[in-house]
């Protein structure tokens, strides 16, 4: 038994603090984000926004979030009870495992035991990054089906199919959009995709008609406006979250607002440069200031990029007006699809003759 | 066998019983949105053991295929039918056991193939080989096999177009 489970422990210690970390930070940006939502709707709208709890209002999450817990917790009578609180729970679980292939910064060092170690800011750095970021997505539709359909309401049920296929349609361009990007990359490995830009000329670069399909894709993905078609108050009373109530609901909404903040880290990583520091040669960087706090500066411009995205969302909650369910349809099937496709063809026909050295 | 236990094997075996198990409640469960959902449970551990066996691409590949879209698929028509226990129509009883009997063959047929299979007695090979990784993996498809996987994906072209002209009738 004196091998059982011979691991490295501190490997795993290293990495639980690792993902406490990116996960409670995910939490607190999800958190203000409902706020700058508030706040920066108020600007547009020449309002004040929410300006009682705390100096500038900036207390109001907190208060948002003790307000969604001391609510009554309804459960409707007739719905299946252990699928009506799996629902919210899977979004939110679904909403989190994405952060895990995302890198935030690079290399970490400190001695410990007298030994020296390299914490990477990235929680699994697996071979097949991006497929996984897909294989969640997909599965984060399940939260909404089975909340929709456990609620045992129709404008639930009707919400939730709406919901899935929005995002099975749209998932499509965005991943022929991404195999433009990998034919650049030649790897799936989030890790390479940022080293691939770090000193270098960033892929938007190189994709924009890719990154913009990502883009609109992405606002699809998270059910944002203006494809926030499952939530259409006018059409069908509150969409799949009708008959939640309390934390439930809040769990719904919070979920969302996490998958804003992680797709907008998602877009950063593939096309913006991700960690990398902008005009600034991180080599050199690394050399004067020192490992660590490079890594910190790096995670400052990687939070940095994804809050200008993430201010990209809220602007354009209120600037466009939703879509009509046929032509959010037509959007994907017939303008995007075939864009991502050509898009595909010419990256594929422009690498293969750059790689033949081959010039017109 | 235990004092070499490694956390591989700990994970081999949990996968083995969630898959098993979500399997047989499948077939057990009354309710067939349940059924969809046990359904999706043993895909995520059937997924798990191909990246047990380093298949990490046919791992996630079976994730978003069949997970994240077949079966929501399948869900979308289950509950838009609105079948519920009580107004799931009773099966006639000879039916149940032509049912039982023609299963039970299946399952006749498939052990007497794989007992005498040169594979059944080797052990489940985990964490080695690398022809599961995503490069190694395009480069026999589009070397070795690009015949064949050519003429899967024209088979796969055909069943769409299919689909679109039977949907425009």
């Amino acid at each position: 038994m004196s091998v059982f489970l011979a691991i490295d422990w501190v490997f795993i210690l290293e990495k639980l603090l690792l993902i406490v970390g990116i996960v409670s930070v995910s939490l607190v940006i999800a958190m203000y984000e409902t706020y700058a939502e508030r706040k920066v709707a108020a600007v547009m709208q020449d309002r004040r926004g929410p300006n009682r709890a705390g100096p500038f209002g900036i207390f109001q999450p907190l208060a948002d979030g003790l307000k969604l817990f001391l609510k009554e917790e309804i459960i409707p009578n007739t719905s299946n009870r252990f699928l009506f609180v799996l629902g919210p729970a899977l979004a939110m679980l679904t909403a989190m495992l994405t952060s895990a292939v995302i890198p935030w910064g690079d290399k970490i060092h400190f001695t410990l035991f007298g030994q020296d170690r390299y914490v990477s800011l990235q929680i699994a750095d697996i071979n097949i990054g991006i497929l996984y970021i897909f294989g969640v997505v997909s599965a984060g539709v399940y939260g909404m089906m089975i909340g929709g359909w456990a609620s045992n309401n129709k404008f639930s049920l009707m919400a939730a199919l709406r919901g899935a296929s929005q995002v099975i349609s749209y998932e499509l361009p965005m991943g022929l959009s991404l195999i433009a990007l990998l034919m650049l990359t030649g790897s799936l490995k989030m890790s390479e995709i940022v080293g691939g830009q770090i000193d270098n000329l960033y892929y938007v670069v190189f994709q924009p008609l890719g990154f913009f399909i990502f883009l609109v894709c992405s606002f699809a993905e998270c059910n944002r406006t203006p494809f926030d078609l499952p939530e259409a108050e006018s059409e069908l009373n509150f969409g799949y979250h009708q008959e939640y109530s309390s934390m439930k609901l809040g769990f719904y909404l919070f979920a969302e607002y996490i998958n804003m903040f992680i797709s907008s880290a998602v877009m950063v990583t593939l096309f913006w440069g991700g960690y990398d520091i902008p005009f600034v040669n991180d080599a050199e960087l690394t050399k004067n200031l020192g490992m660590n706090m490079t890594a910190l500066l790096q995670g400052l411009s990687m939070f940095l990029k994804t809050g200008i995205f993430i201010f990209f969302f809220i602007w354009v909650r209120w600037t466009i007006p939703r879509f009509r369910y046929d032509q959010l349809m037509n959007l994907g099937w017939k303008v995007l699809i075939p864009l991502a496709l050509a898009n595909m063809i010419i990256t594929a026909f422009v690498s293969l003759f750059r790689e033949h050295g081959w010039n017109f | 066998m235990i004092d070499r236990m490694q956390i591989t094997d700990i994970l081999f075996y949990f996968l083995s019983a969630l898959t098993l198990g979500s399997a047989i409640m499948v077939a057990l469960a009354r309710n067939p949105v349940h059924s969809v959902l046990w359904l999706i449970v043993t895909f995520f551990g059937i997924s798990g053991h191909y990246i047990l066996m380093n298949a990490q691409f046919l791992g996630i590949v079976n994730l978003i295929v069949y997970a994240g879209a077949i079966m929501v698929l399948f869900l979308f028509v289950i509950m838009l039918m609105n079948l519920n226990a009580d107004s799931e129509p009773q099966k006639n009883k000879w039916l149940k056991l032509a049912g039982i009997v023609a299963g039970g063959c299946l399952m006749l047929v498939m052990v007497a193939a794989l007992k005498d299979a040169e594979t059944a007695g080797k052990e489940m090979q985990l964490y080695t080989g690398d022809i599961g990784l995503i490069k190694n993996l395009g480069k026999a498809l589009f070397t070795d096999y690009v015949v064949p996987f050519e003429i899967s994906s024209i088979l796969f072209l055909s069943a769409m177009v299919g689909a679109v002209a039977i949907g425009k009738k």
